[in-house]
């Protein structure tokens, strides 16, 4: 029997989303996810968690708790992410548009995708201000075996 | 971030002896990088064997590498794990930078181009 959840929190910092993520993985192995999987579900974390880091904690002074759970459900992962840093900008979500890469070299882009990557890996993306925290919540649906 | 520089083929051969290019790492990595390759005028080729992973900030630094390297200079990547591929597939990335799959794949393929070839 594998537990169906898992939680990990840390206090947002560059080098803790690392030491977070690989707590993380560590704890999803008995769920049997194949490489491709399980580098889709850390690429995802890890976008949304640098996120945090360097923009919902951006000029924030610690504490800096973010918390992230993973559910297993049938067909894939459920992921929620909550920190109780910054307001996303409008109260929404970025659109995430794949930046252009059809351009000049030294017009190419240097950032932009972290959003357009989640995105374009997860399901219902969504983002809720509750009170003094961000909540996001978001699915990967993966064939687990 | 240990980078180990060598020639191969008549290229610049930088191999990444890190797990992960990620946001703690985009800096440094890209510190390291730019300093092996001040002092070469030709092709450059990022050996990524090692790395089993890359976020949207080592896709970013591996960029603006390409953008220091400027026109003149080639940027080969090659030892792409399938996870690393994906970030450079999804992105449209894979349409700037010349990919491999493995190091040996790339350099076979250098040295069958007639400028760099030599006689036995």
């Amino acid at each position: 029997m594998t537990d169906t959840q898992i939680n990990v929190s840390f206090q947002a910092r560059e080098d803790a989303v690392r030491d977070a993520i690989d707590r993380l993985m560590t704890q999803l192995r008995p769920w049997g996810l194949d490489s491709d999987m399980a580098g889709t579900v850390e690429l995802v974390i890890a976008e949304a968690l640098n996120n945090v880091v360097e923009h919902a904690y951006a000029n924030t002074s610690p504490p800096c708790p973010v918390h992230v759970a993973c559910e297993r459900q049938a067909g894939g992962v459920s992921i929620r992410i909550v920190d109780e840093g910054a307001e996303m900008p409008d109260g929404q979500l970025p659109m995430g548009l794949a930046p252009d890469v059809d351009v000049d070299l030294m017009d190419l882009p240097e950032g932009g995708f972290g959003w357009f990557l989640i995105r374009d890996l997860a399901q219902d993306v969504e983002y809720r201000r509750a009170g003094a925290q961000n909540v996001l919540n978001l699915r990967l649906d993966l064939a687990l075996s | 971030m240990d980078v180990i520089s060598t020639t191969q083929a008549g290229l610049l051969v930088l191999s990444i002896k890190s797990p992960r290019i990620d946001a703690a790492a985009a800096i440094t990595f890209k510190d390291a990088v730019r300093a092996s390759t001040n002092a070469w005028d030709g092709a450059v080729l990022l050996d990524l064997t090692e790395v089993q992973f890359i976020d949207s900030s080592g896709l970013g630094a591996i960029v603006a590498i390409k953008k220091a390297l400027g026109k003149d200079r080639t940027m080969i990547l090659a030892g792409l794990t399938e996870t690393v591929a994906k970030v450079f597939k999804l992105t449209r990335m894979d349409s700037v930078f010349s990919l491999y799959d493995t190091l040996e794949m790339a350099i076979a393929d250098q040295s069958d181009t007639p400028t760099t070839q030599v006689a036995l």
